[in-house]
């Protein structure tokens, strides 16, 4: 019995964290956040294999699972790193194998680095304003909210009805417009289809649910990282701060913080390392499981990216330190791929708790 | 990751609910420490190597070597086949151990056995009414006088003081030492002249703790584990252990799922529980937070049988979550019933016997117990995380 990263899951880890290190500081953060673009940075991931992880090793990719799709999620976080990974690398892949159909000069393409997928799901998710998607035939029709990656090759779309469809982001039916949301470290636009080509990837629900399910973990890896490094940040900014002729780390105060964010906080990395095992290996207990990280890792992330700001005082407030792209990492990733209490709700719907 | 345990251990696990199957008759349903039923599961609980598994044959025990899968098999197949797991108290979690580690030939010849067997009930006595928190501020006197102790002060919380044959007890040995290193573990007869135990009262209208008042009680010299003035090594030895086991998450499993059937079969205006979109929230956030500490369990675990892993700070942070989370699910079962969630001791409307009441006051004092919530915070923090002490105050001269 072990529970817990083998050792290459822990290289895996490191390669990733000295890459971003050096690639993806602060710095490298906010000049994407004013308007840079990441390709530089997804290349050099590239280099690595990110995209290729989940792409099986007979396309052309590594073909690893999704608890070490949870690891890289983890350090990207952890890094606020922008990047299109959760739709290139591990959603997209993810419907192109389960849907069973021929992509492999896509699935090619992605593990290269060369092709990127953004993902359009919230309308299959819970449907806001007047957004909806309609297929008649082959042609798409409507429009999506807060699709992710603004500059995606190609989009998976999910309808009113889980269906996965395939668009062409220079289809001439297709508009994409930026959307501004409070998260700078990736960006969101809408997408309105006007008779667009859309290439049937799936009316399988059970493969609706799979991209889903993959998604949220990896989501929730990403918050795990995200809010590890708050936590870290706030404690290490408590040892170096003094007032009243002592470090603020020294006043219970200000520990009792700090012990909290890490007593919710580490049974988290136990859960997605769970949940991320439980999506290949254990389908009785996986899709539960993967709601209720989702849904947990949001609210201990929203008590911690809170409360870590807190310990930094006025600092934290500040764009000086930075550490509001942390907390708006944390904020959209709650929202995106369902807000916690429709997450919840899922979890008990699938433990047949709802009068039918 | 490999969460097998492996093909030896099916086997074992098939031995475990064999014998639960042919046996579980015999156990006692009560909680009587003194009955006889009990001491005979026990006698039998020990010959099979499902309890006292590690204790030496010499003392009684099974004489297995340690093997915590093994260990963990038996409480979950225990626990669900709900079957009383052999007798508990401190003297059996605590005392034992600790006179396997430090205890001379002789201690563990004398106590063991009847301890194990149950022929012997144990108390413990460290917290006094000026050291909680700061337990090593304990100020019960012990005075040698020629070939005896001769004990003065005060011990409070000692659970089963009224009926316990000895105590272990935490005494200032060496008044002139450091506070840390002027304390003595001894061991003495509860029938000594000189001691009066009081019942204490508390929350939930029982006396599960007494006040314990030591005058002149005069204890022979060699009933002393460890050195002297080496007593507070002797007592930690063990303690961080029990902090770990006092809320596990497959207990809370257990609960979240009689809080599953409540609300299934509970109805207000008559709707069901579960259907009010409130409440079922509630439960969700709950199981989530159960399921995020069983994985936590796991890893700690792991990070036991397999000695390179980083368990991280999954092991200190149990005590605090754990007990605060048993806490906030009972209460969420004394709120969706509303009124009736009031019920206690002989109302004909009790639910699960009572047992949501009783435990959500239960579990507030095991967040108290055992080390505060406080106390697991400053530990997380100076410990896990690396943070500085409070600096000290000087004592007023």
């Amino acid at each position: 019995m072990q529970f817990g990263l083998s050792e290459e899951q822990i290289l895996l880890r490191d390669n990733i964290n000295r890459f971003l290190d050096d690639n993806s500081p602060l710095d490298r953060v906010r000049a994407y956040a004013d308007g840079g673009d990441d390709t530089d940075i997804w290349s050099g991931l590239a280099e690595l294999g990110v995209p290729a992880l989940l792409v099986p090793e007979e396309q052309g990719g590594i073909g690893l699972g999704p608890l070490d799709a949870a690891i890289v999620a983890e350090c990207l976080g952890a890094h606020i790193t922008p990047a299109p990974f959760l739709g290139t690398a591990v959603m997209a892949p993810t419907a192109l194998v389960a849907s069973g159909g021929n992509q492999d000069a896509l699935l090619a393409e992605i593990a290269a680095g060369t092709h990127r997928v953004g993902i359009a799901f919230a309308e299959a998710i819970k449907r806001r304003n007047d957004a909806r998607v309609e297929v008649r035939g082959d042609r798409m029709f409507g429009k999506s909210l807060f699709a992710f990656d603004s500059v995606a090759d190609s989009y998976l779309v999910a309808d009113q009805n889980k269906h996965l469809y395939l668009v062409a982001a220079d289809d001439p039916g297709l508009r994409r417009s930026h959307l501004t949301t409070v998260d700078k470290t990736r960006r969101t636009v809408e997408l309105t289809y006007d008779n667009v080509a859309a290439q049937c990837i799936s009316r399988d629900v059970s493969v609706f649910e799979s991209v889903l399910d993959i998604g949220r973990v990896t989501i929730a890896a990403d918050t795990l990282g995200a809010a590890q490094n708050m936590l870290d940040q706030a404690v290490e900014y408590a040892k170096q701060r003094e007032q009243f002729n002592r470090p603020i780390a020294s006043f219970q105060a200000v520990k009792h913080m700090c012990a909290e964010m890490a007593a919710q906080l580490e049974p988290c990395r136990s859960m997605v390392w769970f949940a991320g095992h439980a999506l290949s290996e254990l389908p009785e207990e996986a899709r539960a499981t993967a709601c209720h990280t989702k849904a947990h890792l949001a609210e201990v992330a929203q008590f911690v990216a809170k409360t870590s700001t807190e310990v930094h005082g006025g600092m934290g407030f500040t764009d000086l330190v930075g550490l509001h792209y942390w907390f708006k990492r944390c904020g959209a990733n709650r929202q995106w791929l369902g807000a916690p209490e429709f997450v919840r709700e899922e979890a008990a719907v699938l433990q047949g708790l709802l009068a039918s | 990751m490999d969460l097998s345990f492996g093909p030896e251990y099916d086997d074992f696990r098939n031995a475990v609910t064999s014998f639960l199957s042919s046996h579980a008759d015999k156990a006692p349903k009560g909680s009587d420490l003194r009955g006889q039923a009990a001491k005979d599961w026990q006698k039998l609980l020990i010959e099979n190597g499902y309890t006292c598994r590690t204790i030496p044959k010499e003392f009684g025990g099974y004489g297995a070597e340690p093997d915590i899968i093994k260990t963990r098999i038996i409480a979950e197949e225990f626990s669900r086949a709900r079957v009383n797991a052999g007798l508990g108290g401190q003297g059996i979690s605590m005392l034992v151990p600790t006179l396997l580690e430090m205890g001379t030939q002789e201690q563990k010849e004398q106590f063991i056995r009847p301890t194990i067997m149950g022929d012997m009930i144990w108390c413990q006595g460290y917290s006094e009414p000026g050291a909680g928190s700061d337990l090593a501020a304990l100020s019960t006197a012990a005075v040698l006088d020629g070939d005896e102790w001769v004990i003065n002060g005060q011990k409070i919380w000692t659970s089963t003081a009224h009926i316990a044959d000895w105590i272990f007890c935490l005494v200032r040995s060496e008044p002139n030492a450091p506070k840390h290193k002027g304390i003595s573990f001894l061991l003495f007869d509860m029938k000594t002249p000189g001691i009066e135990v009081r019942p204490l009262v508390d929350m939930t209208g029982h006396a599960n703790f007494n006040e314990t008042f030591f005058t002149d009680v005069r204890v022979p010299k060699q009933q002393i584990v460890g050195e002297r003035g080496q007593g507070w090594q002797v007592a930690n030895a063990i303690l961080g252990h029990e902090r770990e086991t006092l809320a596990p998450a497959n207990t809370a499993q257990t609960r979240v799922n009689a809080l599953v059937e409540l609300m299934k079969n509970e109805t207000a205006d008559g709707e069901r529980l579960i259907d009010n979109p409130v409440y079922r929230d509630r439960l969700m956030k709950l199981q989530g937070k159960v399921m995020a500490m069983r994985f936590n369990e796991l890893r700690v675990l792991s990070a036991r049988l397999n000695p390179g892993q980083d368990p991280g700070l999954s092991r200190m942070i149990t005590k605090l979550e754990g007990t605060e989370l048993r806490h906030d699910l009972e209460g969420l079962a004394i709120d969706v019933m509303g009124e009736i969630g009031l019920a206690y001791e002989d109302n004909p409307h009790l639910r699960g016997a009572g047992s949501w009441q009783r435990e959500y006051m239960y579990f507030l004092g095991l967040i108290i117990g055992g080390g505060t919530s406080q106390i697991q915070k400053n530990i997380i923090s100076e410990r896990g995380l690396g943070m500085p002490r409070e600096p000290k105050i000087e004592k007023a001269s």
